[in-house]
C-alpha cells in the first residue's frame, strides 16, 4: 500500500510499504477513505520532535472502512464493514487512566514505555504516527491502518454524512473543544485563544458552543490574514500580535481584569516579536531550550486573577522562564493535556448531526495521498493559503 | 585454600582452582621485573606497606567476574595507550588495574566493602545475599484483585510470557522450580538456577530464595496489597541478587541497557498488561518505511 514515510526534517515522501495486518488479537484494520495533515505532524516534519526515525509513517487523523477484525474484538461494537473515525490516542479501556476517560493517558498502549519514562516520569499512550515516544505505531497517512483495542479506540460513524463532516472527531475538533469544556466556561466569559490554525479555529467554535460570552483570538494579521478572518466569521474579536499590544487590548476587552480563560492554541514552536521570543529562538538554536514557550509566558501574564490557562498546543520537550510568581500569586488553573478525544466524540457528533456546526468549514485543499510530499510543503510555508488538507488515500 | 608467600611481603593467593593461572602470570611478572620491584605494590594503590605486611590477600572476585575483569580491563588499556594523551594514560592506568584484579582474583574495594563473589553459588546464607546482593525493587498499579493476580503469578508456568528475559521455568514440585533466563552475553549468554518457595501467603504474598549450586543467588518477594478505593492492587517486588558477574558484570550489564531495576519494571509492566487488557501490544510486523521508495515489515520493536 502507499504509506507518507517521514525521512529527515523537512523530508517525507510517498512509499510502497507491506499491507498492515492484524498483530494483536484485539486489532482491526482500517482501509482509509480520508485522512488528515495535523499542525502538529508540523513539528515532526520541522524536525521539532526527538525520536523520529527515518521511515516512520506518519499521520494520526484517519478514518475509514473496517476490513478486518482479530479474533478477541467484541463483535457487539465492532464489525468488518462499519464506518468509523479513528482517535489519535490509543486506549486501552481498562486501566486506571481509561476508567477515569483520561484515554491520552492510557498506561497500556506504548510499546516503548521507557522513553516516556525517562523523558515525562510516566509514560503516556501510544499515538498514531507520532515518534518513537508515542510507540511508534504506524500512523493513518496510508491507505491501511492498523488500530489496536479497537472495540475501545474506532468510533462508528453514521452513514448519511460524508467524511469531511466526521473526519476532524479524530483529532482537531475534539482537540480544540476540550481546550475550552475542561476550563469550564460560564456564560459571562471571556475567553482569549491564541493560534488561529485548525485547532485554534475550532476552539474558537467551541467555546460559542459551551456558551462562552465573548471570544477573542490572536493571531498575526500580516502573515495570516485569512486564518484571522475565519475566526471573525466565527464570532471571535480578533488581535493582531505583530500590531497591537497584546496585554493592553485584552484588558481592555475585560473590563481590566483579564479573559478568564486563556487558551494556548500555537505549541512549542510559537513566533512572537518582543525580546523573550528572541531568547527563545537563539536557545533553541543552541538546542539549550526544545519549547518556545511565548504564548504560555504571555497568557499566565494577561489571565485574569484565578482564571484558568489552558494549554492544547503541543509541547515536548522543557522551557524556560516561565513566570511562575504571575501564576503562584493570580491563583491560576493549569489545564493541558494531549485530548482525550474517545471522551468528547459522542456529544460532537450530536452537535454535527443537529447542525449546530459543520466541521468542513475549516477544509481549504483536498489532495490525492501520493501527493502528501507536496501538501506538507503547502501547510508548512504557505500557511494561510492553506488551514486544512484532507488527503484521499483513493485518488 | 592455601597462601603461598613469595618473599619481601609479596603474598599471592593460590586454591587449586585458581592456583596455576594466578602463579605463572605472576611468576612472569617477577621474572621480568626482578626481584627488586614489588609487583604487588605496583599496581595496588593507597595502601601501605605495613598494611599489607599484616596481611594474608585472599581471592575475594568470582571467577566469571575475573574473566569480565581481564577483558574490560585489557579493552581499557589498549584504549588508553592508543589515546596517548594524559586522559589516555590514566585510562591505560584503570585498565591495568581491572587485569591484575582479574588475574589475581583480589579486589581491594571489595575487600574494604566488605565484599566477596568469588564463593557464590556456594550456598550463600539469605542474610549475605542481601547484605551482598544488588536490590532492586519495583512497585505498580494493577487494576484488578489481588486474588487473580496472585493465582496468575503463583503459577509460574505463566511468567516466561511476561519475562522477556525468562527462557523457561519448570516447576518440579510444589516448592522447587528450574529456571533458565537470557543473560548478557558477557556473563555468558544464560544463566539458569533452581528456586524454593520460602513463603507462601495465598493472595498477600510469595517468597522464594536460589538453591545452592546457581549461577544467580538471589532473594526474592511479591506483595500483594490492595490499593485505595477501587484502584486494584499495588504490587511489589523486591530482589537482591549477586549477578553471575559480579559487581562488574552489574555495571556493563547496565552500560548496555540490562539494568534489572529497569528489566523488572518493564517486567510488572507486561505482568499489568496483560492482567489488564488479556495481551501486551506489540509493532513488530507493522509495515514500515525506508526512504529508497520500497517499505518493509518492522522486525525489532
Amino acid at each position: 500500500m502507499k504509506a507518507l514515510t517521514w525521512c529527515a526534517p523537512y523530508k517525507v515522501s510517498v512509499e510502497n510499504v507491506p499491507d498492515p495486518k492484524i498483530l494483536n488479537r484485539r486489532d482491526a484494520i482500517v482501509r482509509v477513505t480520508s485522512t488528515c495533515i495535523c499542525g502538529s505532524d508540523l513539528h515532526l516534519y520541522d524536525g521539532y520532535v526527538p525520536f523520529m526515525t527515518p521511515g516512520d509513517i506518519m499521520g494520526h487523523e484517519p478514518m475509514g472502512i473496517v476490513e478486518e477484525i482479530g479474533p478477541d474484538v467484541d463483535r457487539n461494537r465492532i464489525n468488518v464493514g462499519d464506518r468509523v473515525v479513528v482517535p489519535f490516542p490509543i486506549a486501552c479501556g481498562s486501566c486506571f487512566f481509561c476508567r477515569r476517560q483520561l484515554y491520552s493517558c492510557c498506561d497500556n498502549t506504548n510499546p516503548k514505555p521507557q522513553h516516556g519514562d525517562k523523558m515525562f516520569g510516566q509514560p503516556t499512550a501510544g499515538i498514531f504516527g507520532y515518534s518513537q515516544l508515542t510507540g511508534g505505531y504506524a500512523g493513518g497517512q496510508a491507505e491501511g491502518l492498523r488500530v489496536p483495542f479497537a472495540d475501545v479506540n474506532l468510533q462508528k460513524m453514521p452513514t448519511d454524512l460524508p467524511d469531511h463532516q466526521l473526519v476532524f472527531l479524530s483529532d482537531i475538533f475534539p482537540t480544540g473543544y476540550m481546550a475550552v469544556e475542561h476550563a469550564k466556561p460560564q456564560p459571562d466569559d471571556t475567553i482569549a485563544i491564541w493560534g488561529c490554525g485548525p485547532v485554534g479555529q475550532f476552539a474558537i467554535r467551541s467555546a460559542f458552543l459551551l456558551g462562552a460570552g465573548k471570544v477573542i483570538a490572536l493571531d498575526d494579521e500580516g502573515r495570516v490574514p485569512n486564518r484571522m478572518k475565519m475566526a471573525r466569521e466565527a464570532g471571535a474579536i480578533t488581535v493582531d500580535i505583530r500590531d497591537e499590544y497584546v496585554y493592553e487590548r485584552l484588558l481592555e476587552e475585560t473590563g481590566g481584569i483579564g479573559p478568564d480563560i486563556c487558551v494556548d492554541a500555537v505549541g512549542m514552536e510559537a513566533h512572537g516579536f518582543s525580546l523573550d521570543a528572541v531568547y527563545d529562538k537563539v536557545k533553541a538554536m543552541a538546542m539549550m531550550e526544545t519549547d518556545r514557550p511565548k504564548v504560555i509566558r504571555q497568557a499566565i501574564h494577561c489571565c485574569r486573577k484565578g482564571g484558568t490557562v489552558s494549554i492544547i498546543g503541543v509541547y515536548g520537550g522543557f522551557s524556560d522562564k516561565i513566570p511562575t510568581g504571575a501564576l503562584m500569586n493570580k491563583g491560576l488553573t493549569i489545564k493541558t493535556g494531549q485530548c482525550h478525544v474517545h471522551r468528547y466524540v459522542p456529544e460532537l457528533l450530536e452537535h454535527i448531526r443537529s447542525g449546530r456546526i459543520d466541521p468542513s468549514f475549516v477544509v481549504t485543499q483536498r489532495m490525492p495521498l501520493s501527493q502528501a510530499p507536496e501538501a506538507y510543503k503547502l501547510f508548512r510555508f504557505k500557511q494561510d493559503e492553506s488551514i486544512k488538507i484532507v488527503l484521499d488515500p483513493a485518488a | 585454600m592455601s597462601v603461598r608467600n613469595f618473599g619481601r611481603g609479596f603474598v599471592l593467593p593460590v586454591d587449586a582452582k585458581d592456583g596455576s593461572f594466578g602463579e605463572s602470570i605472576m611468576t612472569t611478572l617477577h621474572t621480568r621485573f626482578g626481584p627488586g620491584v614489588d609487583v604487588d605494590r605496583g599496581l595496588d594503590f593507597g595502601q601501605s606497606q605495613q598494611q599489607q605486611q599484616g596481611q594474608q590477600r585472599r581471592i575475594n572476585v568470582g571467577e566469571n567476574e575475573r574473566a569480565v575483569s581481564v577483558a574490560a580491563g585489557a579493552i581499557l588499556a589498549l584504549q588508553g595507550l592508543s589515546r596517548g594523551s594524559i586522559v589516555g594514560l590514566l585510562t591505560a592506568g584503570v585498565g591495568g588495574m581491572f587485569i591484575y584484579r582479574g588475574i589475581a582474583g583480589h579486589c581491594g574495594l571489595y575487600e574494604k566493602m566488605g565484599l566477596d563473589t568469588a564463593h557464590s553459588g556456594e550456598g550463600m546464607e539469605e542474610r549475605e545475599i542481601s547484605e551482598q546482593g544488588i536490590h532492586v525493587e519495583q512497585a505498580m498499579l494493577i487494576n484488578k484483585p489481588a486474588e487473580e493476580l496472585y493465582r496468575y503469578w503463583r503459577d509460574f508456568n505463566n511468567l516466561p510470557a511476561i519475562m522477556t528475559h525468562l527462557i523457561s521455568v519448570q516447576v518440579q514440585d510444589d516448592r522447587r522450580s528450574h529456571w533458565v533466563a537470557k543473560a548478557p552475553k558477557i556473563a555468558g549468554g544464560q544463566v539458569e538456577w533452581d528456586a524454593q518457595i520460602t513463603a507462601d501467603e495465598p493472595n498477600l504474598l510469595i517468597g522464594w530464595r536460589s538453591l545452592p549450586g546457581s549461577q544467580v543467588d538471589h532473594i526474592g518477594q511479591i506483595r500483594f496489597e490492595k490499593a485505595l478505593g477501587d484502584r486494584g492492587t499495588n504490587v511489589h517486588v523486591f530482589m537482591d541478587y549477586v549477578p553471575p558477574a559480579g559487581k562488574l558484570g552489574h555495571w556493563v550489564a547496565t552500560l548496555f541497557g540490562e539494568a534489572p531495576g529497569r528489566q523488572m519494571r518493564d517486567d510488572l509492566r507486561s505482568f499489568k498488561r496483560i492482567m489488564e487488557t488479556g495481551e501486551i501490544l506489540t509493532t513488530i510486523g507493522q509495515p514500515r518505511g525506508t526512504c529508497t521508495g520500497e517499505g518493509k515489515r518492522q522486525e525489532t520493536l
